[in-house]
């Protein structure tokens, strides 16, 4: 079996009484682009600031294919890493930013010259060569700390929410850019970010911090549509928790009941919870009808256009506030203050969540 | 209340201490240009005696080194300190720039010398090193240039510490951690990622000890005894023991003449306006 490229071991790390880590363990495997995503305080920087090596552990241990790089200072291993403010030396050109980890290695000018020249090459920015940072916009910058970062191949890339300093625009095109440099070249990237949106689009593995503590670790789509417990169903979009109570099994669903209404959820297999259970829904899993349509009727409490859908707040005596998406362009209802609707889902659009 | 241009408002708030500066700065400036072409004939006789004066020559030469080594010394004394307060201390900071700050409140006459009765013949140092017989015959501390030395680093410090101080805490720490996580020793990264963007708070602080070295008179007066004959001091004998008044106003002038060259050279290099003006 071949190690991961990456493996963290109970790692804890604790700023007086704040535990910024709490006995992480996660494995990073070569070639994936894993996001580590979280709020702020989530311990998500400190975890990637221990794999670059500039956060000592108080406990744990980090692994770099199956070695022990615990102790080793942050220029003996090897990662690169592209920081928040992108970090690029003032007092070098750009070329000479870019070369620099080369010089470090004591590669031949001639090398580094044309490794240089590859580099700016593959973000596109060939003609700033001579240019010194600060004549540079936000989004050059971060194209230049990103070829110095890769300039010296290394086989992990570390990145410290890299685009958050950028406009919206920018950011969308800098993430299919990273998406598709991360094809190319195969290299592993660890990326940060406190943004949902940047981390679905991007990654192939979303891991979910919380209080120094991983959540919920899965591909986006797993994560999104099988969260486990609150925290992860409202960090990664929208969800309305929905608690009914559990009254037995259907099939591969669970049953559950919300005053005398019944409807089928998911679950996870491994446990079977009983009893009042809070259960994840979709805004967009809800279809909205006339009264007496669909399951549970109610009335709309609010509405906000928002272009292609609108968010529709449904009140229901039992259930409160329910938030729907809304087609717009569904012609067969449009929603109005005050309306009465009633509101329904498919089998196995709730999902239960853990108690915590 | 008659309408009176912004500008002119601007004008009318300064004109007071620009009233002061004209009165007592300018134009007793001017006057002593004019007295070392008057005095005692009309005619540049005194810049002609000036310039054959081996006396004045030896004055000059000792003036620049003096300043030069002070500089070197406060560069590289103030560097590790302002280093220091900016990088490691984390609490004690405060604590920290303020033991900078401190000699500025008391006079530089009082430090000069406290000095005095530290480096004396009998001064604590000798005293001291004699007690515990690491020698026997006490040191020429001072009256000598190594007195005068001490005492100008110890006045200077300050000058030199608080304009690279300035320029580090704008250097944010993100370089060097970029730097060591590309692959360079801590060492390699404070050299050719740190050190580099210190320079202009080293060259600032570095002209502003080197000029006002160059006038300094009260630390060389006294510490020297009269036989480290700074410039300033050379132009005080000139005029109070000699009455020497044409001479000392003509070496007056060369002082301000070779500051201002001083300062034209380092213009080239250094931005002066943030030098001396801006504290950012």
């Amino acid at each position: 079996m071949t190690h991961p490229i990456i493996s963290i071991r109970h790692a804890v790390k604790t700023y007086g009484k704040f535990r910024a880590l709490d006995a992480v363990a996660l494995d990073i495997h070569e070639g994936e682009f894993l996001t580590l995503l979280g709020p702020s305080g989530s311990g998500k920087t400190t975890l990637l600031s221990a794999i670059a090596g500039f956060t000592a552990l108080d406990d744990g241990s980090v692994h770099a294919r199956g070695h022990d790089i615990s102790g080793l200072p942050p220029e003996k291993r090897d990662f690169a890493m592209v920081f928040q403010g992108y970090a690029l030396f003032p007092t070098m050109s750009v070329a000479q930013n870019v070369g620099y980890p080369l010089r470090v290695r004591k590669w031949s000018k001639d090398r580094i010259a044309q490794r240089v020249h590859e580099c700016l090459a593959l973000v596109q920015m060939e003609k700033f060569a001579d240019r010194m940072p600060h004549q540079l916009s936000g989004g050059q910058q971060q194209r230049i700390a990103l070829a110095r970062a890769l300039s010296f191949k290394p086989d992990v890339l570390l990145l410290d929410e890299p685009l958050s300093a950028l406009d919206k625009k920018l950011r969308s095109d800098l993430q299919w850019e990273l998406k598709s440099l991360h094809k190319k070249l195969g290299v592993t990237f660890v990326y940060v970010t406190h943004d949902q949106e940047e981390a679905l689009s991007m990654s192939d593995r979303i891991v979910i911090l919380k209080d120094g503590k991983i959540q919920q670790e899965g591909a986006p789509d797993d994560l999104y549509n099988l969260p486990k417990n609150q925290f992860v169903a409202n960090f990664l979009g929208k969800s309305n928790v929905v608690n009914a109570h559990v009254i037995g099994t259907q099939g591969e669903h669970l049953l559950a009941e919300v005053e005398g209404r019944q409807f089928c959820a998911t679950y996870d297999h491994a446990n079977s919870p009983t009893g009042q259970v809070n259960f994840a829904l979709r805004p967009e899993r809800i279809r909205l009808g006339p009264p007496g349509q669909e399951t549970f009727d109610g009335h709309i409490a609010q509405i906000s256009y928002l272009g292609e859908r609108c968010q529709v707040l449904v009140r229901h005596d039992a259930l409160g506030e329910i938030l729907v998406s809304h087609p717009t362009w569904d012609a067969a209802l449009q929603p109005a203050p005050q309306m009465p609707v009633s509101f329904g889902w498919d089998a196995g659009a709730c999902v239960a969540l853990d108690a915590s | 209340m008659p309408h009176i241009p912004e500008k002119l408002r601007y004008w009318m708030l300064i004109i007071p201490a620009l009233a002061v500066m004209i009165i007592f700065y300018i134009f007793p400036v001017l006057n002593i240009w004019g007295i070392s072409i008057t005095e005692p004939s009309v005619g540049i006789e005194n810049y002609e005696r000036m310039f054959a004066s081996n006396a004045v020559k030896v004055s000059f030469v000792l003036t620049f080194r003096i300043a030069a080594i002070t500089t070197v010394a406060c560069l590289i004394l103030g560097y590790v300190v302002a280093y220091t307060i900016s990088n490691l201390a984390g609490r004690v900071r405060p604590l920290m720039l303020g033991l900078v700050l401190l000699p500025f409140w008391v006079s530089v006459l009082i430090r000069s010398f406290a000095w005095i009765v530290l480096l004396g013949r009998s001064g604590l140092v000798n005293d001291g090193l004699m007690a515990t017989g690491i020698i026997s015959q006490p040191l020429r501390l001072m009256h000598n240039e190594l007195g005068v030395l001490i005492a100008m680093v110890h006045v200077m410090l300050p000058f030199a510490v608080l304009p690279m101080l300035t320029n580090m805490r704008g250097i944010s720490g993100s370089y060097i951690q970029a730097a060591r996580g590309l692959g360079a020793s801590e060492w390699r990264a404070f050299r050719e990622v740190y050190f580099p963007q210190t320079l202009p708070g080293v060259m600032s602080g570095g002209l502003l000890v080197f000029v006002l070295s160059l006038g300094f008179y009260v630390t060389p007066a006294l510490l020297g005894g009269g036989r480290v004959m700074m410039i300033s001091e050379y132009i005080t004998y000139q005029i109070q023991e000699f009455l020497n008044w044409g001479l000392g106003a003509a070496l007056s002038v060369v002082l301000l003449m070779a500051t201002a060259v001083v300062l034209l050279i380092a213009s080239r290099f250094v931005n002066l306006k943030t030098t001396f003006l801006e504290r950012r």
